[in-house]
């Protein structure tokens, strides 16, 4: 009787274990299978480019590229960045600098989201925080908004000139990457 | 049913006498196979020796050979040579072989004296030769096309020969003793076996002896040489060590996920022991139950 | 899928889905209750490791085609992005790679286990033919598939393979040339060639997973065979296949991974060819033309015949004669185990394709030729002569009464006795 007992223990427990290292295996075996469609090393190397301001008057602006996306490097004139200063943060819709230098934590002042000594230089990634369309106010010819930075034709997000959403459906401020001036006048971005 | 014993005595009979002459106009040479630290089953690159090889490429293979398919990253990534980032930025920035970079904002290709534009080699940037394409390397070597060495040491082999029943024995060994090093091993040969062609031998113009080649004959020239000898940063360096450092180097280059590879496998095959001994128990558990 | 269905519906929830779409009880029946022979040895467990074979070069199929550029400048380079650069890449494209040799490896087995014990014979004639279809389609698959990395070897198999088209010249001049050129999109194997491979090698596997499902609905309609040949006659024969024959399965499965994962992990380049790794080049024509190992018998076949449209008949007929062979063979029992005469043809003819595997990788020149040629005749005569002629004039050796006799080694002692018209005295004549 005890043996009885004690063999359907044995067999339980060997036939679990066998089940349970086989389904560890099939299991652990998702994981690269899942890996890799991350970002290859070739695509995780192209991280960082220089970018050269000498073209860019004030009031202009140019896009480039950076890990495939548009990066917006506006030069502000004195007005647009007086205005960009003036912002009340608590009255924002999006208090966090969304700097990718800085902790999330950091209010989104103007200050903090350009960099000491070269405010005129505002540097975003180009993507819309709503559903990831370009906003338009590069071009002198654009509709820059009500509130003269971007505004984003898809869905009605309203930019300033600090690139912080203040109207419409976009939840967050326009992402400032980590970038460092090189020199006076050039910039390297990632 | 006699058709049948006789047909199937005809095949074991066939089996029995089944003895492959060597084909006498083959090439043949006996490879010696060399000890690599990433060879068997718990091989792994040498760091320094890749360190080394990439010297010896850099001095000496680099003058004819691109290594197209790696890139300057891939020389600071684990498992490979390691060097510090610092030092290869700065080597990719120097590197003579620029890649091009036009067309630039005036849609320019070249600058006003007719060069093409280039730009400092980036980590990101493979590692390439001094030729912009075949045809200019053909040029530049009397016909002959210096290979892109970057899957060299997979694309060469050192072939087992013999008879049928040698054959076999052979690929058993390999198999048995998980042996993929050909490559490096056929490269090292070719190296260390540039001879004078023996007398009556016609060597063709432009051409140098090999006895490790097929053929014998090959248009590249003796790449290193007893008397010509790389002395590494420690001041030291045999001819045997730069034919051994650089076959090392370019067998990483072709299989640069080698150490994570086996690493791997080991706990893998390890698993799967343990998982079929647990297996077989419960199967044996299971059919216990029932006369069998 | 036979009988009568024993699936309980344990919930209401199981009730009701069972009443509307009954998937359970049908996966129940052939997979948990189905009955089983209880004396199946571990040849029979290649079934199941087949079906994990596709289902792993599916998975990993699908993934190397998420990176892969089938592209005639960037195929080769994308292959070693893939190796070097994408996540896992190291790990996944050898997976592909030799999981396509271990794949041809277990069809084999299979396919040998299903000569041996006579698994065409009938009923199982249809299942029999259904896995020659397989067996073609996943032909077609690895060669197109060979061809994908762009290396010397890809390019010149696909030209030298896709070139036997042009025999047909033989038959209507003009008409083999344009098959061939069609087949290329071209005049020669090119970038239009590599793009349809790519997509038929994405499609085949497909079908083949169609053709699969046929075949394990024709086993579950017959019912498997047996060592013994003998079928099902009494409950006692056979065990549910849950969780017997299932333990079973899965254990071997695990050993056939243990020389899967050595080759992946250690090994991964030893079953292709070095030159596959130099990128294609329409100029220069390897030394060597060798195809992946699972070829190298037909490729013999091939190059024993002296004329070009003969050589490809002669490989194409030794695939497609397995279609016949469940009538070439006149024998009324199934298993070699009690063929004395027979068996010995079966291990002649192993031989016979090993040794043409052998001769398909040797250059085609004396003595391979002359042993070539006597083998694909041995190959031949095993189907059209052994097979008929052995069936009628061997004495078969005394057969057991059931398949429990047969494990027990007396007649059921445990299970009842089996009714006495149902006999399976061994066929003498």
């Amino acid at each position: 009787m005890s043996a009885d007992v004690e063999d359907t223990h044995k067999r339980d427990f060997l036939v679990l274990a066998g089940n349970t290292f086989a389904a560890i295996g099939g299991a652990s075996l998702l994981w690269p299978f899942v890996q890799q469609m991350n970002p290859d090393a070739s695509a995780l190397a192209l991280a960082s480019i220089e970018v050269d301001l000498t073209p860019v008057k004030p009031g202009q602006a140019i896009t480039v590229m950076w890990r495939g996306k548009p990066v917006f490097i506006r030069n502000r004139n004195a007005d647009e960045i007086k205005q960009a200063q003036a912002v009340d943060v608590k009255a924002l819709v999006d208090t966090s600098a969304r700097n990718d230098a800085l902790p999330d934590a950091t209010p989104a002042l103007d200050e903090d989201r350009v960099k000491k000594g070269k405010e005129n230089w505002l540097v975003l990634v180009g993507v819309c925080t709503h559903l990831g369309c370009i906003p338009k106010g590069q071009s002198i010819a654009d509709s820059r908004g009500d509130f003269g930075g971007w505004f984003c034709p898809c869905h009605g997000s309203h930019y300033d000139t600090s690139g912080r959403i203040r109207k419409g459906p976009a939840p967050r401020n326009l992402e400032v990457p980590v970038y460092s001036f090189v020199s006076d006048t050039k910039i390297k971005i990632g | 049913m006699k058709i049948i014993s006789s047909l199937a005595a005809a095949a074991a009979l066939a089996a029995a006498v089944l003895v492959v002459p060597v084909h006498a106009e083959e090439h043949h040479f006996e490879y010696e196979r060399q000890k690599w630290t990433f060879g068997g089953f718990w091989g792994q690159y040498d760091k320094d020796q890749l360190q080394r090889g990439f010297q010896i490429y850099q001095q000496v293979c680099a003058n004819c050979h691109g290594l197209s398919r790696v890139n300057f990253r891939n020389l600071v990534q684990k498992g490979g040579p390691e060097f510090p980032e610092a030092s290869v930025k700065e080597l990719a920035a120097n590197w003579p072989n620029k890649p091009l970079a036009g067309p630039n904002d005036d849609g320019a290709i070249a600058d006003k004296k007719g060069n093409l534009l280039t730009r400092p080699a980036l980590l990101s940037d493979p590692i390439l030769g001094p030729y912009r394409n075949d045809k200019e390397a053909k040029a530049a070597q009397n016909g002959a096309l210096p290979p892109d060495l970057s899957v060299i040491a997979k694309a060469r082999d050192v072939h087992n020969d013999g008879i049928w029943y040698v054959h076999f024995a052979k690929m058993g060994r390999d198999v048995f003793n998980g042996y993929q090093e050909g490559g490096p091993d056929y490269i090292f040969n070719l190296l260390t076996n540039y001879a004078e062609p023996p007398a009556g031998f016609k060597l063709g113009d432009g051409l140098n002896y090999n006895k490790a080649f097929p053929g014998n004959q090959i248009a590249m020239v003796p790449p290193l040489s007893a008397d010509n000898v790389i002395k590494y940063a420690d001041g030291k360096g045999t001819f045997e060590e730069n034919a051994h450092d650089i076959s090392a180097f370019l067998a990483w280059a072709a299989d640069p996920a080698l150490n994570e590879r086996k690493a791997m496998g080991w706990q893998v095959m390890l698993y799967l022991l343990i998982t079929c001994v647990l297996l077989y128990a419960g199967k044996k558990q299971v059919w216990n139950r029932i006369p069998h | 899928m036979s009988g009568h269905s024993t699936y309980e519906p344990k919930s209401n929830v199981s009730k009701w889905f069972d009443e509307r779409l009954p998937v359970v009880r049908l996966m129940h029946d052939s997979f948990v209750a189905f009955p089983t022979p209880r004396n199946l040895n571990y040849l029979w467990t290649f079934g199941g490791i087949l079906v994990f074979c596709l289902v792993a070069q599916l998975v990993t199929g699908i993934i190397l085609a998420m990176h892969y550029v089938p592209n005639d400048q960037m195929a080769f380079n994308s292959v070693q992005h893939i190796k070097r650069d994408v996540n896992y890449g190291w790990l996944i494209q050898p997976m592909h790679a030799v999981g396509a040799s271990m794949f041809f490896l277990a069809v084999y087995i299979h396919i040998f286990r299903g000569l041996y014990y006579g698994s065409y014979k009938a009923p199982r004639e249809v299942l029999w033919i259904l896995g020659v279809f397989i067996l073609l389609a996943m032909m077609a698959t690895g060669f197109l598939g060979y061809t994908l990395p762009w290396g010397q070897m890809s390019f010149w198999g696909a030209t030298v393979i896709t070139n036997l088209f042009s025999s047909l010249d033989g038959v209507i001049p003009g008409l083999g040339t344009a098959i061939v050129t069609w087949l290329w999109g071209g005049f020669s194997v090119g970038n239009a060639t590599l793009n349809r491979f790519f997509s038929l090698h994405y499609l085949l596997p497909f079908v083949i997973f169609g053709l699969v499902i046929l075949h394990v609905w024709a086993l579950h309609v017959a019912g498997q065979n047996n060592p013994t040949g003998l079928e099902i006659k009494q409950p006692a024969d056979a065990v549910p296949m849950y969780p017997y024959a299932v333990t079973k399965d899965v254990f071997g499965m695990f050993v056939f991974l243990i020389p899967f994962a050595y080759f992946v992990f250690f090994m991964p380049d030893w079953l292709g060819h070095a030159d596959n790794y130099t990128p294609a080049d329409p100029l220069v024509t390897p030394p060597h033309i060798v195809p992946e190992w699972y070829f190298l018998p037909f490729y013999a076949i091939l190059r024993a015949i002296p004329s070009k449209l003969g050589g490809v008949i002669a490989m194409v007929s030794a695939i497609v004669i397995l279609v016949f062979v469940p009538w070439l063979d006149t024998s009324r029992v199934r298993s070699c185990k009690y063929r004395p005469i027979f068996k010995w043809c079966f291990w002649a003819f192993a031989f016979t394709c090993l040794a043409l595997g052998y001769l398909g990788a040797m250059p085609a020149e004396e003595p391979y030729i002359t042993w070539a040629r006597i083998f694909t005749f041995l190959y031949f005569a095993f189907f059209l002569l052994a097979m008929p002629i052995v069936g009628i004039l061997e004495t078969p050796s005394k057969l057991p009464r059931s398949i429990m006799e047969s494990v027990l080694g007396k007649p059921g002692s445990t299970g009842g006795h089996m009714p006495a018209g149902a006999s399976a005295a061994p066929e003498k004549r």
